[in-house]
């Protein structure tokens, strides 16, 4: 059965809001999604009614927020498949469970004149941890190139993997390309090498059905807020060999068995990279999120989002003097281009007068841009909510902005 | 030559102008037919050094101080933002670097652009002002010392 994005439109209250008297279309899913009232609702009644500090509180408030955020950590533990929940680690976001691997793997493995290697569609936020953690270790990182498609050039990792590389970390899908990389083929070489790997799955749990093990990924990093959950909340996962060997990366409570002035023992998983009072309203709210997501079906979920990529990009080829950045063959719903004579600054800006919110500028991807020799694109991700009405609209209003500039559109 | 207008006048004038546009389209639109109009930067102009730094769109400014006012040039890859430092030049071209340093500038609010005052990476509205009014600053500095 296909999805009818109609009957899940009603559970995001934003979808219905006007932006300058015209109906919001929101195409900038890839960025953030929407919360649906499942997942508010869930957040607003535990502020109302059970917020207390959780783990270690003998009240009763405490045990039931205590037990709402570890029921969150059970359910991510289901959603991708974790063999133990305590590898399933709570963080800021995607970029914090980088960093956290950045410095406590990267404390733990890596020395003078060892390698990283990374991709050159990564975020920014799976480059910088690692050049920063290079420059530290005086270590040295290397680049999956990929070709103009945007589609990564694996054959590469022959030569690049060395006896030197500790890490490999990328993405599962480009954000700002659409790439659907092929991450088990990619994992199963790496470690072939003996080479773990990290994925960064931020732009396809929404899309896709994980499965750490299946994968056999060694570590895994996602966001809350691409999930239709709240801002603010992220997953680590990591292999318990892995997590068990790492030092812990901050400080603080909750991550320490017993403190003296003389020595310190540290907590066990996931606790020992927990430090401080963990976001637990946000984590109750991450697991609703997960909830709601599963009861539609990412498989549903995403073969519409499939018919609504292959519909705009139809139609987006059909306008003359339009470019598409990132045209592989296994592609998620974005479609990021440019047209001749508009800049991508002046399309998002007339796009919002209309009500279509879109994304524009490098997508925090700046080698992606360098790669093309593009300042930035501007960038339509869609989600499952929407709909092909209101890719009509983005083609109307794209329309648009081409007479406004005196392009033709015909 | 001191300029004849004063920049509260330009303001004035600008303001009356965007009142007769019935909606945002002929707004922009004028706009873009003002960022199209702008003569823009020599290549020899468009320096790291004249570079507006924050804005999405690259934003040149080039300014010298000329018979005691000063002289404005910008340029830039967005044309709706060329547009809008079309009308910041019209404003404070020919002025003097004491007027552009004291200068309230109402008009950006006034004709609904106040959202791309936003102090965001985007189009860097509030970076082309600060800009200006810190070229003011220093040729205020050079015409008193």
């Amino acid at each position: 059965m296909t999805l009818d994005p109609n009957k899940y439109r009603q559970d995001f209250p934003i979808l219905s809001e006007k932006i300058y008297g015209k109906p919001l279309v929101y195409f900038d899913n890839a960025a953030t999604t929407q919360t649906p009232v499942q997942v508010t609702d869930i957040m607003l009644e535990y502020y109302n009614k059970y917020n207390s500090n959780i783990h270690r509180g003998v009240h009763y408030l405490s045990n039931k927020s205590t037990e709402g955020a570890e029921n969150a950590r059970l359910k991510v533990q289901k959603f991708i498949n974790a063999e133990h929940s305590h590898e399933v680690i709570f963080t800021a976001g995607t970029t914090e469970s980088v960093n956290l691997v950045a410095n406590s793997f990267g404390e733990c493995y890596i020395s003078e004149g060892d390698e990283v290697i990374v991709s050159e569609m990564e975020h920014h936020s799976n480059i910088v941890p690692w050049q920063m953690l290079c420059q530290r270790k005086n270590a040295t990182l290397k680049v999956i190139p990929f070709n103009d498609n945007g589609e990564l050039m694996t054959e590469k990792l022959e030569d690049l993997i060395t006896d030197r590389t500790k890490i490999l970390a990328v993405n599962h899908i480009s954000n700002s390309l659409g790439t659907i990389n092929p991450i088990k083929e990619i994992i199963d070489f790496a470690h072939s090498r003996n080479v773990p790997v990290l994925i960064d799955a931020a732009q396809s749990v929404q899309h896709k059905k994980i499965d750490v093990q299946a994968l056999d990924a060694d570590f895994l990093v996602f966001s809350g807020h691409k999930l239709y959950g709240p801002t603010g909340i992220g997953v680590l996962y990591g292999k318990e060999k892995f997590l068990n060997e790492m030092p812990p990366w901050q400080g603080g409570g909750e991550m320490i068995q017993e403190v003296s002035f003389e020595k310190t023992t540290y907590n066990e998983l996931p606790f020992k990279f927990e430090a401080g009072t963990p976001n637990y309203i946000d984590t109750i709210g991450l697991g609703a999120a997960i909830d709601y997501v599963e009861a539609i079906g990412l498989d549903k979920i995403d073969s519409y989002e499939q018919d609504l990529l292959k519909y705009a990009t139809e139609k987006f080829e059909a306008i003359p003097g339009m470019k598409i950045y990132g045209t592989a063959k296994n592609k998620t719903s974005v479609i990021s281009f440019l047209i001749d004579g508009i800049h991508f600054y002046d399309m998002g800006m007339l796009l919002d007068q209309m009500g279509i919110a879109v994304r524009t500028g490098t997508h925090c991807t700046e080698p992606v841009m360098q790669h093309f020799g593009i300042e930035g694109t501007v960038r339509a991700s869609f989600a499952f909510y929407n709909t092909k009405e209101e890719i009509d609209a983005l083609l109307a209003g794209i329309e648009k902005v081409c007479k406004m500039f005196g392009v033709k559109t015909a | 030559m001191i300029g004849e207008m004063t920049i509260n006048e330009i303001q004035e004038g600008i303001i009356e102008e965007f009142a007769g546009f019935e909606d945002w389209m002929d707004k922009y639109a004028y706009l873009i037919e003002l960022g199209t109009d702008l003569s823009g930067l020599d290549a020899q102009y468009q320096t790291d050094q004249n570079l507006i730094k924050g804005c999405q769109s690259k934003v040149w400014f080039n300014a010298k101080l000329e018979d005691g006012v000063v002289k404005l040039e910008a340029d830039s890859d967005a044309i709706i933002v060329k547009g809008i430092a079309a009308l910041l030049i019209r404003v404070f071209d020919n002025q003097t670097p004491e007027a552009i340093m004291n200068a309230d500038l109402k008009f950006i609010d006034e004709i609904g652009l106040k959202q791309h005052l936003s102090p965001t990476r985007s189009n860097g509205l509030v970076s082309m002002v600060k800009q200006i009014k810190m070229y003011g600053l220093a040729f205020n500095h050079k015409v008193n010392n």
